[in-house]
């Protein structure tokens, strides 16, 4: 018997780590492609005064400006080992040659320079084909705003985002976007939010009972959310523009996991008012509420294809373990994705062909199953692992780029909030602090 | 030989009758007849004589006690709240507070008195019916009503755990006034969101093994927890299945 287990076993192996392989070529997340990336040389600016202030801001500006750009996904960051001693600070200081020749061999350049002058940060910056000698220049921006340690960075977030949209294939840049999430570190779980990159992290909700499963609006003006509110879980609203929460519908029974369609207009959530969890719709203003599932057994997560807004994946475990569905936004057509294990959390691409989403393979009562982040193809199902460090990794959530992935996992020790890009790349820790969890891109 | 015969020695009544008869004619006969003596002078009567005893001597606020006197000698006999009385006697009494009872005995050769106490304490408060204290309650429901555990992954009562709820359902028939919440959790593997929802379903399906046991459901409250207040947090299979529960919790 134990011969036939092992043998069961290393057969079960076999098909598991074939399948991935046979599916990676194909599938295309914007990155990796085969094509070549744009070799970009990104020197720091030039500090165009020589006070304090102007040094302090430039640096910041400078390694927030590289940060971002890096991790775009998009670019062959050429090593500043390799650039010319001095660093351009306006046009008249750009000499071609030094750059598209070997050793940099870079295709583009962005250069600058930064002042503070009258409790202002100035900065200008340019983004140049350095193949190109008739007419390099592609970008010349000009930003000004009051000189603190976060303009410089927002400054440099907003550049960033323009070299990339314009370098790459005009889908705009995530330097500016946020990310919210599930923080314990207050000593209750409340909502949090930070910058994409981990910075600027700080709490939102004060609710003190237990917030979860934060999705914020596609405008950005309120993060939905679930909460213990007496004895029963609701949906709530915190409101970014007032800074507190303001009141949303309550229903009966448990009322979990709200996430909005891409143009605004509609919040689905599970909910078991009927005595079953299932998924409902309703309109922004809290009206119009429709049920989608209809069948017995817990259903749970919902997620909108942003492209479309025509269809719903979620969780349910009407067969038993939690497989993911799709089904049309009025509820018909409910079709059956994962074939096996326990799978959740399912987070729909920007473009709409991709779910990403949480998968333990081999589930059961002694296997302690990893559970790791997958990305499959809506159309063929067929399925590509990203994450394989054994341990737990759950909630992905697309950014709005489609080629980024937050999600959670505990291969640091506690949980925490790490990104990712959509091949499983370039894995970074956003958050250290207590117990981080369900991270939420926003959607611009 | 010496027995005389008696027959030797007759007596002579016969001539000792008529002399006899002769005398009490002439008694009878005689005409004259003597005064009758005149009655002795009256004699003084003694100091009477009281007793006085009431049983039993100390009683609760609304029982009775018995009063027992005798007098000897005495003409005048009364009680203190009672009035006149017989000489001997018994009454039962009532009082609301402590009193001594007084009997006075007359005669014209004097009084006496006679004493007997009653205590009266205040009766015991009369037992509350409705909610004594909550502490005990708690604690009784705590004490006898059991957790129901479930399997991995599921929200169905096993048999062994539908004997849990009979149990629980008896004792909480006896105790028609206590009210509760059912919470619901699960083990730390698997998702946040899906445990929520295992929660509530677990939690739910204890609430309708009850309510078929004939538990009202209006005593009956639920919440999920799912995976977020754990009762231990090892790694382990038992912590796990000690997370697998419907948990009681007494709310009134």
């Amino acid at each position: 018997m134990k011969r036939f287990a092992s043998i069961f076993l290393l057969a079960v192996l076999a098909a598991a780590y074939n399948t991935p392989l046979a599916s990676q070529d194909w599938i295309r997340t914007g990155t990796g492609l085969g094509v070549e990336k744009v070799r970009l040389a990104v020197p720091d600016f030039k500090a165009a005064a020589t006070d304090v202030d102007t040094k302090r801001l430039t640096t910041a500006f400078s390694v927030t400006l590289w940060n971002d750009l890096q991790a775009a996904g998009i670019f062959d960051m050429v090593s500043p080992s390799f650039y010319p001693l001095a660093n351009p600070g306006v046009p008249q200081d750009v000499n071609l040659a030094q750059w598209s020749d070997p050793p940099p061999n870079a295709s583009m350049l962005t250069f600058g320079n930064a002042m503070v002058q009258g409790g202002f940060l100035a900065v200008q910056g340019w983004l140049y084909d350095v193949k190109n000698s008739q007419s390099p220049q592609v970008l010349g921006k000009q930003y000004r705003e009051q000189a603190t340690e976060d303009n410089a960075r927002l400054i440099a977030h907003r550049f960033a985002d323009e070299i990339i949209f314009r370098l790459g294939g005009g889908i705009p840049g995530i330097a500016e976007s946020r990310i919210y999430f599930v923080s314990n570190r207050s000593g209750t779980k409340e909502i949090w939010q930070m910058d994409y990159d981990g910075s600027n992290q700080k709490q939102l909700t004060h609710v003190t009972t237990m917030a979860l499963s934060p999705h914020v609006s596609p405008d950005g003006s309120r993060v939905a959310f679930s909460s213990v509110s007496g004895n029963e879980w609701e949906i709530l609203m915190y409101s970014l523009d007032l800074n507190r929460p303001v009141s949303f519908p309550r229903y009966q029974g448990a009322n979990l996991s709200p996430a909005w369609s891409s143009d605004g207009k509609w919040l689905a959530f599970s909910s078991s008012r009927s005595g079953d969890a299932e998924i409902y719709a309703v309109d922004v203003n809290g009206g119009d509420l429709r049920r989608l599932t209809n069948s017995r057994g817990p259903d749970v997560s919902p997620t909108w294809n942003p492209k479309t807004n025509a269809q719903i994946a979620f969780v349910s475990g009407r067969t038993g373990l939690p497989q993911i569905y799709t089904m049309a936004s009025d509820g018909t057509n409910v079709v059956r994705v994962t074939d096996q294990g326990y799978a959740v959390s399912p987070s729909w691409s920007p473009n709409g062909q991709f779910l990403a989403f949480a998968w333990v393979r081999n589930y059961g009562p002694g296997a302690p199953g990893a559970s790791d982040i997958y990305l499959m193809d809506v159309a063929s199902k067929q399925w590509v692992q990203l994450t394989h460090d054994g341990g737990r990794n759950d909630f992905p959530s697309w950014a709005p780029d489609g080629r980024h992935i937050v999600f959670q996992s505990n291969r640091s020790g506690r949980t925490q909030i790490w990104s990712m890009l959509a091949d499983g790349s370039q894995a970074r820790q956003l958050t250290s602090a207590g117990e981080n969890t369900q991270p939420n891109w926003s959607f611009k | 030989m010496g027995g005389m015969t008696l027959k030797a020695r007759k007596i002579q009544w016969i001539h000792i009758v008529p002399a006899l008869v002769l005398i009490l004619v002439a008694a009878a006969c005689s005409k004259k007849k003597p005064a009758p003596p005149p009655p002795p002078p009256a004699a003084k009567l003694p100091a009477p004589t009281a007793m006085l005893t009431a049983n039993p001597n100390t009683i609760e606020a609304g029982q009775a006690s018995t009063l027992t006197w005798n007098t000897d000698f005495a003409t005048d006999i009364s009680i203190d709240g009672i009035g006149k009385v017989d000489p001997t006697g018994t009454r039962k009494v009532t009082p609301s507070e402590s009193t001594t009872y007084r009997l006075l005995a007359k005669n014209d050769s004097g009084t006496k008195e006679a004493t007997a106490r009653v205590t009266v304490t205040p009766a015991p408060p009369p037992p509350t019916t409705s909610k004594v204290s909550t502490e005990s309650d708690s604690q009784l429901f705590s004490q006898n009503m059991k957790d129901v555990f479930y399997a991995y992954d599921s929200y169905e009562i096993t048999p062994e755990y539908q004997a849990v709820i009979q149990s629980d359902a008896g004792f909480l028939q006896q105790h028609p006034n206590m009210s509760f919440l059912i919470e619901g959790h699960c083990d730390e593997r698997g998702s946040i969101e899906y445990n929520l929802t295992l929660g509530e379903y677990r939690a739910n399906a204890a609430k309708q093994a009850l309510v078929q046991q004939g538990v009202s459901a209006t005593r009956i409250r639920t919440i999920s927890y799912g995976k977020e207040k754990p009762f231990c947090t090892d790694s382990t299979e038992s912590c796990w299945q000690q997370n697998r529960r419907a948990h009681f919790v007494y709310s009134k």
